[in-house]
């Protein structure tokens, strides 16, 4: 856990429509619930075609840069597994890395132009990062919607954040409660599988 | 909120009664936001000019007004804003420009700053949502008190990120009214000559009021190694970097305070500027004599974030500095890591794929581009496009093509792509210009109904205006006709039957005339697409030909390549693939271009993939 005087940096990494602005969302709404100062980057535009989507989070007493410090990320938010290899070397030394191991290929590399690395995760940890990777595709299906990816990331990564997991939880859940509410009790499941899958990862 | 939307609070607290604006990355939300406020008129102009222009009219009758672009938009606007920094203003009038520092979406990085100085205005400058909602509703006080446009200059730092805001209430303010005026608002040779030398006192006085603001301000610090001069959001990266220096924060950055600088270089060892992008500030200190660092320290290009920041300057005070990654020319870092490029592709489905697919397969062509999503047909797989420089450029470039080609070039089709905003933004007047000229060009109008690179706004075409209400609806056909092109020269299609597709580009280009090929399908991230039952690849009966991968689909994935000996001997490399039936939306283009027909509708497959 931090001194309260120091930053805590988010980076969210993943491919344009899957969802990475709205767990950056989501994790700011969160801070600024508890008094943090809080500051988001959001990249849009070309992004929004398939191209990598990154979103900075960094909440503290106070926030100066919005953009993360080199290596000063605390926890990496891999949606796609090249995704989190690409930005690994912004985590700090002790940092952690949640990745979906769900792997998309771009056009470029079905095309053959490029190659896929055999195994983004495995390279991760061969850089002695702290890498918990699970198939939050998989997880998602289970529960009857893709969509859900999106809260069992956010799960994975409630326990290594300085307030307790069930106010990131009651933030998502607030989310739908006023606007879907029978995605609610899916949406807890989510999370805790979330939390599990990285848990035993 | 991000710095787009506090621009918009900052602006309807203001009392800003008129909002104009074209849509560009990254100023797009402005508007966006400011057409939230039900009592402030808000609207999507044809184009930048025309948004100036608005915004001037409602100033000049005495409303509080402002118009929003991208840094490029301001190229286009200039003109106007060049003339009416003679005239002033009546309500207070605010020219919001956002560069985008870093090219996360643009054509160049240009600075904007720079039409301060050229323009003789005012420029405010700020570092975070927070000052961008502040300096929004100060920038239209200064307007007023010194008689002026602002301009409010933001990078895309600003425009794109959260922070928090404390907003306040809203102004009501009385409307001035239109007072005539020739004497002022008539700028013939005469009245602007009078005008002049009250701009340029006008500047001085906004130089002496630099010196005092609260605007700008010196901000002590215990490391007096070096003192910063900073402007916008490097103002926090250097509080992030180096917290013990010293500096002078500028907000209102154009007229620079030479006196206040002056006053924190006498304090450090050394003064160092650090501004997104060009050395302008840099200049006019040491134009005053004014020892000063800045650009042979730092990039002239890109954000000058605390990973560049950083060891730059300790580099410069001799002390170690770690091996930092180099900055790329994006938003973000890169890592030592090496994992493949992935750059913007089309989406699936969408309605230019066909166009790309024609172009590409069509020999002895040059092909003029514009700005939009359809730039990136200049990618894989379709490589169909040879130019792309600012918006509406196509016109005038492919005419320019067309009479300027060599003796080799004369069996060159020559061909323009331009999009449906594109071409009311800029684009009408070129095609008028190629029709009057006799241009030997066809022209591809690719009409889908919205702004498809920004996120989907309206425009004239489309129907709607900026609250999504309904609004008068350009017939782009007769538009085209209107123009001059000849009626048995424009062609409206649907750009997912290949065939009709394929037969009037074939047909237009050996015409020597000008030709106009409109398209009329809706652009699939909008409300106005509908879905059909995907698609699935009979894996018994794919050949391997890759023929749909020209397409350039995302839905359509490789699952295994295969080296065969053909019965000559020589040999030929099969490319097999599958469809993603998740995002398939069934637009019915690649099963056009499937000769075994082995793309057919998901539905005839069970749960193993084969075919029932």
């Amino acid at each position: 856990m931090k001194g309260e005087d120091q930053v805590t940096n988010i980076l969210v990494a993943g491919i344009g429509g899957q969802g990475v602005m709205t767990a950056a969302e989501v994790l700011s709404q969160t801070a600024l619930s508890q008094g943090y100062d809080v500051k988001k980057t959001e990249v849009a535009g070309m992004a929004q075609r398939g191209g990598v989507v990154t979103s900075h989070v960094r909440f503290g007493r106070r926030v100066l840069s919005p953009a993360i410090p080199n290596g000063e990320a605390d926890i990496l938010v891999g949606f796609e597994p090249a995704e989190a290899l690409r930005w690994c070397g912004q985590l700090r030394p002790d940092g952690v890395a949640m990745v979906n191991r769900v792997r998309q290929e771009p056009p470029v590399v079905t095309l053959g132009l490029f190659t896929y690395p055999d195994d983004p995760v495995a390279e991760m940890r061969a850089r002695g990062i702290e890498v918990h990777a699970f198939d939050a595709g998989a997880i998602a299906r289970e529960l009857g919607n893709l969509k859900l990816v999106n809260t069992v990331m956010l799960g994975a990564i409630a326990d290594y954040l300085p307030f307790p997991a069930e106010i990131l939880k009651e933030e998502i859940v607030h989310r739908f409660r006023a606007r879907k509410p029978d995605l609610v009790a899916v949406n807890e499941t989510a999370f805790e599988a979330g939390r599990a899958a990285q848990a035993a990862s | 909120m991000s710095g787009n939307e506090a621009v918009a609070r900052g602006a309807w607290e203001a009392g800003c009664r008129v909002a104009a604006a074209y849509p560009g990355t990254p100023s797009t939300e402005i508007l966006e936001y400011a057409a939230t406020y039900a009592d402030l008129y808000a609207e999507w102009s044809v184009n930048e000019k025309v948004a100036l222009e608005v915004a001037i009219g409602a100033s000049l009758a005495g409303s509080r007004s402002m118009c929003a672009m991208k840094h490029v938009g301001l190229n286009v606007a200039s003109d106007a804003l060049m003339t009416q920094t003679l005239i002033g203003v009546g309500g207070g009038l605010v020219v919001v420009v956002a560069d985008d520092v870093g090219l996360s979406s643009s054509q160049n990085e240009q600075d904007s700053r720079h039409w301060g100085r050229f323009a003789h205005l005012p420029v405010l400058e700020p570092a975070d949502a927070q000052e961008a909602y502040e300096m929004t509703r100060e920038a239209f006080a200064l307007s007023e008190q010194f008689d002026t446009p602002v301009i409010l200059r933001l990078t895309t730092r600003i425009c794109h990120v959260k922070g928090v805001v404390v907003p306040g209430e809203r102004e009501e303010r009385p409307v001035l009214g239109f007072r005539k005026d020739p004497a002022r608002m008539v700028m013939t040779p005469l009245n602007a000559g009078r005008r002049i030398p009250l701009m340029l006192q006008r500047e001085e006085k906004l130089r002496e009021f630099a010196e005092v603001t609260d605007l700008n301000r010196i901000e002590d610090g215990k490391d007096a190694r070096v003192g910063f001069v900073t402007s916008g959001p490097t103002y926090l990266h250097i509080l992030e970097s180096f917290p013990d220096a010293p500096l002078v924060k500028l907000g209102l950055s154009h007229p620079a305070p030479l006196g206040l600088i002056r006053s924190l270089a006498e304090k450090v060892e050394h003064l160092v500027v650090v501004e997104e992008v060009e050395p302008l500030l840099e200049q006019e200190i040491r134009a005053a004599g004014i020892p000063v660092h800045g650009k042979d320290l730092l990039p002239r290009m890109g954000e000058l974030a605390p990973h560049v920041l950083r060891p730059a300057i300790r580099a410069f005070l001799g002390e170690a500095v770690e091996p930092e990654p180099a900055p790329r020319r994006t938003l973000e870092f890169t890592v030592p890591v090496k994992v493949f490029p992935r750059p913007p592709t089309m989406c699936v489905a969408c309605p230019h794929l066909g166009i790309y697919y024609c172009l590409s397969k069509i020999k002895n062509t040059q092909i003029a581009g514009d700005i939009g999503c359809y730039t990136l047909g200049a990618g894989h797989p379709w490589n169909a496009l040879d130019t792309c420089i600012a918006m509406g450029a196509s016109m005038g470039v492919a005419l320019g093509l067309d009479k300027g080609r060599s003796p080799a070039d004369k069996d060159k089709r020559v061909i323009a792509v331009i999009g449906d905003s594109t071409f009311l933004h800029m684009g009408m007047q070129g095609l008028l210009n190629i029709v009057y000229n006799r241009g030997n060009v066809t022209i591809l109008l690719l009409n889908n109904s919205t702004v498809g690179m920004t996120g989907g706004q309206e425009h004239p075409g489309s129907g709607r205006d900026i609250r999504g209400m309904d609004a008068p609806q350009v017939d782009f056909r007769k538009l085209v006709e209107s123009l001059g092109v000849k009626p048995e020269r424009i062609h409206e299609v649907n750009p997912y039957e290949l065939p009709t597709l394929f037969k009037a580009l074939r047909e237009e280009v050996k015409v020597e005339d000008t030709s106009v090929i409109i398209t009329n399908q809706p652009c699939v991230l909008t409300d106005r697409y509908s879905h059909q039952p995907p698609y699935a690849v009979d894996a018994e009966l794919c050949t391997g030909c890759s023929n749909c991968l020209a397409v350039g689909c995302p839905a359509i994935a490789v699952t295994r390549r295969e080296t065969v000996i053909k019965p000559n001997g020589s040999e030929k490399e099969l490319t097999f693939v599958a469809i993603d039936s998740a995002a398939c939306t069934g637009c019915d283009l690649c099963p056009g271009t499937c000769g075994p027909e082995a793309i057919r509708p998901l539905a005839e497959f069970n749960r193993a993939g084969a075919r029932v």
